[in-house]
């Protein structure tokens, strides 16, 4: 099967607002979409742009969107000549990328074998040190005794990583020498049952630090990158704000953060839309390699935004053999962005999950203004799949200008049926801290405890 | 066709500069009502167009999903009673999957039998990939349990019945 010829259908295997954003440029650039969809997507927004829906399962995603043969049973049904697979569910699944190659589809995305590579989080840290990236301090503990000794050469505080977790999975920190042993076996135990892999490993635990990655794309030949983000504002290990590029790095750093994740995308032969993330220590000014992510990203908007370029009609262009389109010189950088996930939950209520019914969805418009969603007024927000209902993006000529767009539209923004995390944005967007900006991944939990917030949203009434 | 993000850009640089402060746009395939607030434009849209099913399968049974409002989630109990004599129901906090367990291969919280207080985590239901921890909410004993491990509940599904102390 020729990969040189341009994409007549493709499948979309995901939903919400990441496969409304396929669909959008399948759409401009001429291409049929059909889309997945488990019975509680039926009738999705997504369902409806898409040319045609092909139903994989009852709404659980393990009976549905995390079915591989499901998946590629609907791309050789509907006769697509390839599939996207999003972000999240099989976007890195290898066992998908080679069900893929052996129906004749193409998987838009990396090789079977760059998906293992960087998939399993204990080979990936190996190939970023023979690509000569900096790592924290760590190692592969097989048992509680060796994990003793390994800590007491790293120090402590430790994080206790799962090999198969990433993304914010399968992370304890141990602060405590005395229960180190008792957390590894806990951790290994865990993520035996919850990814089939019990390896961990173990890394210093830096504090305070800035989370920041650097998106690449590479065609299997060349690598490009185009820019930092910083994603530091995170509860729980889950990104709720990010922006490009990162805010104040040293130009000398910068350039270092964008050599490393090309040298590892070139040691990878990296094939696709891909993120190097860093951990920057804003003190020592000093970063280390934490994962690879092989697949595009929910953040993915704000570097659109400030380079112009449309990473899912690249990752089509490469899925469908093109050499890379850019060279790094052709990459500009115009302004900066900052994004806002808003997710149904409530952070009145220690951000109690709510899914259930949109009965209005109103957001803003105009220059230098991105909203990425799949709501509507009649959408339903499942019980089954994560809390994400928009992306608000605010783009400017610098921070400040970024900053004050985002603001403006975050007031705009109306939903209706669910409760929503949007005043908690709002709070943040307006924190002097946050207007400086470079914080550590620490702030959003301080924000939190503040004793302005939390009389804000929970003083009496 | 449905507008570009780039088509209503367009119509918004024109409507800017002339003296309405809202056009509703409505075809049989979508709605789009744009709105001039004081601080800037609003865009409330509507996608109209029934899901198209793809016409061949492998088995001849083209699961053809359900076209029109989107299905709601449904509870999974049509024969559990409302309300037993002498005992005491734990519903569900939210609409999710019901878990027995505090995580993968772990014993259960509870099984029947067992004593619990008011404030002994008994189950859990995953709603949006968060665990919520359920609580026994009377002391007694546990009578039944109704439903099997990673079991869908619906708000308010009867999870287990508790003889009261």
């Amino acid at each position: 099967m020729s990969g040189r010829h341009g994409f007549r259908r493709v499948l979309v295997a995901n939903r919400g607002e990441i496969a409304v954003r396929v669909i959008r440029t399948c759409r401009r650039l001429g291409i049929e979409t059909v889309l997945t969809v488990s019975d509680a997507d039926a009738g999705s927004v997504p369902a409806r742009l898409a040319d045609m829906v092909a139903a994989i399962g009852p709404p659980p995603a393990a009976a549905s969107y995390l079915d591989v043969d499901a998946v590629v049973g609907a791309a050789a049904a509907a006769g697509a000549d390839a599939i996207h697979p999003g972000y999240g569910f099989l976007s890195e699944n290898a066992r998908l990328a080679r069900a893929c190659a052996a129906a004749g589809v193409v998987f838009i995305g990396p090789t079977p074998e760059t998906l293992e590579a960087s998939g399993d989080k204990l080979a990936a840290r190996e190939h970023a040190v023979a690509a000569g990236l900096p790592v924290l301090p760590g190692g592969h503990v097989a048992d509680p005794e060796q994990g003793v000794v390994l800590a007491g050469r790293i120090g402590f505080p430790v994080l206790v990583k799962a090999a198969g977790g990433g993304g914010g999975r399968g992370l304890r920190v141990v602060r405590d020498p005395g229960e180190l042993g008792q957390a590894v076996a806990v951790a290994s135990a865990e993520a035996e049952a919850a990814f089939g892999d019990g390896r961990v490993y173990l890394e210093r635990y830096v504090s305070p630090a800035r989370h920041v990655e650097v998106q690449l794309l590479g065609d299997g030949q060349r690598v490009v990158h185009l820019g930092t983000r910083d994603c530091s504002v995170q509860r729980r290990y889950q990104k709720l704000i990010e922006e490009a590029p990162a805010p104040l790095l040293g130009d000398e750093l910068r350039g270092r953060l964008h050599a490393a994740a090309v040298a590892l995308g070139e040691h990878l032969r990296y094939r696709g839309a891909g993120t190097v993330e860093f951990l920057v220590d804003p003190e020592r000014e000093e970063f280390y390699f934490l994962e690879v992510n092989a697949r595009i990203q929910v953040e993915h908007p704000v570097t659109e935004a400030i380079t112009g370029l449309d990473l899912v009609e690249e990752q089509i262009a490469i899925g469908e053999g093109r050499p890379l389109r850019v060279r790094q010189e052709d990459v500009a950088f115009a302004g900066h962005a900052i994004e806002c996930r808003i997710n149904a939950e409530d952070p009145r209520r220690d951000f109690l999950p709510s899914p259930g019914t949109i009965t209005g969805a109103v957001f803003p418009v105009g220059t230098g203004v991105r909203v990425d969603t799949h709501l509507q007024a009649g959408a339903t927000v499942p019980p089954h799949y994560d809390s994400l209902l928009a992306k608000v993006i605010g783009h400017g000529a610098d921070r400040g200008e970024a900053l004050a767009t985002l603001r403006g539209a975050l007031d705009r923004c109306a939903v209706d049926g669910v409760v929503t995390n949007r005043e908690m944005h709002r709070g943040l967007l307006a924190d002097a801290e946050f207007g400086k900006g470079g914080v550590d991944t620490g702030y959003l939990g301080r924000f939190l405890e503040s004793a302005a917030y939390v009389q804000e949203n929970h003083g009496s009434a | 066709m449905d507008l570009t993000n780039d088509d209503v850009a367009e119509i918004l640089a024109l409507l800017d500069s002339l003296p309405y402060d809202e056009l509703d746009l409505q075809t049989p395939r979508f709605r789009l009502t744009l709105r001039r607030t004081p601080g800037g434009w609003t865009q409330e849209s509507q996608t109209l167009t029934e899901p198209t099913a793809v016409t061949s399968a492998p088995n001849g049974s083209a699961a053809s999903p359900t076209p029109g409002p989107e299905a709601q989630p449904t509870a999974q109990q049509p024969h559990a009673p409302t309300s037993r004599p002498g005992l005491v129901a734990i519903a569900a906090p939210l609409p999710g999957t019901f878990y027995r367990a505090p995580r993968p291969g772990a014993a259960p919280f509870v099984e029947v039998g067992d004593e619990v207080l008011e404030d002994t985590v008994v189950a859990i239901v995953e709603t949006m990939k968060l665990m919520n921890s359920v609580h026994a909410g009377t002391r007694g004993r546990v009578a039944e349990i109704c439903l099997e491990n990673a079991e869908p509940v619906g708000q308010s599904t009867t999870l287990m019945w508790i003889e009261p102390a």
